[in-house]
């Protein structure tokens, strides 16, 4: 088998739009609570989401609607869910952070790290009923971080698990740099638990795709678990509306709520010593900094414009595709806000 | 006198402590970020990040304490404290007990509770009377900015393990966080007298286990905590109006509860409603229900609670929340 750019394309942008419209809704208010994008990890979700079929499972983390999505789940419902509609994909129960579809086989958590002994549990029911089926964990590294997660993977590995983890490192741990409060390697530490662990550029879809073909095959013929590691970058940082990335976008409007007290609190009497707050000061200077420098202002770290260069050769081609998929969306949009319930 | 927001007074009676206490140090997930103001003012040994790491470093935070420490530790959600269960249940709250008497864990545990903006069941949860259960844990639910300070100040110098929970509806700073993200699109029904208030210039801690009454009535108590207090004084209000006198009292503290407070007044009414955020069953509001029982004391009862996962869909989330049309219902009931 190879990777035809094409479709994996076409789902990427598809996935990119619906949650281009998503944002919209969310700063329109109308949809509630946080808001976790899976902008910038397409890439990798449609790499391996692409290679599962009926009886695979996936667990699912806080950034769940571009992988529901491309595993076939009527967007029209999820976006109603999110629009907390009593036809929409729960309910209106669940809401984005708890998207749920049981015909998929496919579970959500805000959990950090939840994700482990969810996909090591689905790969259980596999392995001792559905030989050949897979289940495929979605986290970030953050989670790496998380005991019931390296727990799972250890699980995995002794158990001889179908599971397929994939480790979405956009070097964010909420909004803590994660290579702050990360030891050693992330590869080593699964290597250490006797999971493979395969290196692969999240950003570009045909590698991440043919690495994940070869785990998922490895997976699919009982030789166990494998350990994805993609680096990706999060176009909209943690969430919508983080603060730092408002700051970025908009700093002379945000600046003043956070240096105010920040000034004032520095020169407060009691407390440490000015050595000291001036190392706090630094920490929460680099934090704004690295926001700033933050690669998600470029290019090449966006994987529909990585995969979409090489699709240039074909220009009518691709301009009709694109035409097809943004009516699409707009049709998905205009029929989950069609008749709100009463 | 001074006038704080919720959050900023809780920061600010942390502050006063660091500055007299070198032993209390925080962390937590983004504390840097969350905490900055604290950052910049003691430094990044007394103020320090952590790893997605609940059980290592909510340990840590509980061994730590023993050894002589008084760390606040933070948790993003009190729905979290459910990765790291273990080092309340089965260690700092038997520190005490196992060591016959000798040795304490006088951690704080600080954690964003409640709902009522949006972001589904898994992250709107109260708990408190699921933490409260366990013999040896303080668990506190301050519903102003005063007593927010003042059961910061009060927890911080206590012997134990207290859990300090902050609701998320009263505080500008998680609800800027979790729920607008900066937009103005939003709106979310806040207790006004809850979310900002007058706080005294040095804080004072309040006694834990001391409940306050709010309002007083002579046909029925309504008991509760946190949102709950600010949803049933609403509530008292409109009965008013139809002649019904309901007195509204906030315990503050789940655990101790102040029992005496709730005898004496519910035996003045003979009328008990508990107003409670947290789940229906095995909960705040059947204790209540218990205490005034055991006290020979009898009385008309009902409840306004929680009783299911809590909806995501913001006119589902506001039926199953305890609210002021739940309330008045519930004590018309009651008087008849």
């Amino acid at each position: 088998m190879k990777t035809d750019l094409w479709s994996l394309y076409a789902l990427m942008l598809k996935s990119r739009l619906f949650e281009e419209a998503i944002a919209k809704l969310w700063h329109d208010g109308l949809i509630s609570g946080e808001m976790h994008l899976g902008t910038g990890e397409e890439a990798i979700i449609a790499g391996v989401v692409t290679q599962l079929r009926d009886g695979d499972a996936m667990a699912l983390d806080h950034r769940g609607t571009a992988a529901l999505l491309m595993r076939g789940v009527e967007p029209v419902l999820i976006l109603r869910e999110l629009l907390g509609y009593p036809d929409g994909l729960c309910g209106g129960m669940g809401g984005h952070l708890h998207l749920f579809s049981k015909e998929h086989l496919a579970a959500s958590s805000g959990i950090v790290g939840a994700e482990g002994p969810t996909a090591a549990g689905f790969a259980l029911s596999a392995q001792y009923s559905n030989p050949g089926a897979i289940a495929v964990a979605f986290f970030g590294e953050g989670a790496m971080n998380q005991g019931m997660l390296t727990e799972s993977l250890n699980l995995a590995s002794v158990w001889n698990l179908p599971v397929l983890f994939v480790c979405k490192d956009d070097g964010w741990s909420i909004t803590t740099k994660s290579e702050s409060m990360t030891g050693g390697n992330l590869n080593e530490r699964a290597r250490g638990l006797g999971v493979p662990a395969v290196e692969v550029d999240g950003c570009d879809v045909s590698e991440v795709w043919e690495a994940a073909h070869s785990a998922i095959e490895r997976a699919r013929s009982g030789k166990g678990p494998t350990f994805l590691h993609a680096r990706c970058v999060h176009l909209e940082g943690h969430f919508l509306g983080f603060q730092l990335i408002r700051l970025t976008r908009n700093p002379l409007k945000e600046m003043p709520e956070i240096a105010i007290p920040l000034t004032y609190s520095f020169l407060q009497p009691g407390g440490a010593a000015f050595r000291e707050r001036m190392a706090g000061l630094k920490t929460v200077l680099s934090s704004v900094l690295s926001t700033l420098r933050d690669p998600r202002r470029d290019s090449t770290n966006d994987p529909l414009r990585r995969a979409r260069k090489n699709l240039l050769s074909d220009p009518e081609r691709l301009q009709e595709l694109e035409n097809q998929i943004e009516q699409e969306i707009n049709q998905v949009l205009a029929s989950s806000l069609a008749e709100a319930p009463s | 006198m001074r006038t704080l927001f919720f959050t900023q007074a809780v920061d600010d009676a942390l502050a006063q402590a660091m500055a007299n206490d070198p032993r209390i140090i925080l962390l937590g997930e983004d504390v840097p970020l969350l905490r900055r103001n604290l950052l910049v003012r003691f430094g990044p040994e007394r103020v320090r990040g952590t790893p997605i790491s609940e059980s290592a470093f909510l340990g840590a935070g509980v061994a730590a304490a023993m050894a002589g420490l008084r760390p606040v530790v933070e948790m993003y959600m009190v729905d979290f404290l459910g990765v790291c269960m273990d080092a309340l249940l089965n260690h700092a709250a038997k520190v005490e007990a196992f060591s016959g008497g000798k040795w304490t864990a006088p951690v704080v545990v600080r954690a964003p509770c409640g709902g009522g903006y949006g972001d589904g069941g898994q992250h709107e949860q109260s708990l408190w009377g699921w933490l409260a259960h366990i013999p040896g844990l303080t668990v506190v639910v301050p519903s102003t900015p005063a007593d927010a300070g003042g059961l910061m100040t009060a927890a911080l110098q206590h012997d134990g393990p207290v859990i300090f929970l902050e609701h998320k509806l009263l505080s500008e700073t998680w609800l800027e966080f979790l729920g607008s993200g900066g937009r103005r699109t939003v709106r979310y029904d806040i207790p006004a007298e809850g979310a900002k208030g007058a706080v005294p210039k040095n804080w004072e801690p309040l006694p834990i286990g001391k409940a306050i009454l709010r309002r007083t009535g002579n046909d029925v108590t309504i008991v509760s905590v946190g949102v709950g207090v600010h949803r049933a004084l609403e509530a008292a209000q409109v009965l008013e109006a139809e002649g019904i006198s309901a007195g509204v009292l906030d315990l503050r503290t789940v655990s101790p509860p102040d029992i005496t407070a709730v005898r004496e007044t519910v035996a003045q009414t003979g009328r008990l409603l508990v107003v409670d955020e947290d789940y229906q069953g095995f909960g705040l509001s059947g204790e209540l229900s218990a205490v005034v029982s055991e006290a020979g004391i009898s009385c008309k009862y009902a409840r306004v609670c929680t009783q299911t996962t809590i909806p995501y869909a913001r006119h589902l989330e506001d039926r199953i929340l305890p609210n002021k049309e739940r309330i008045c219902a519930a004590v018309r009931q009651l008087m008849q």
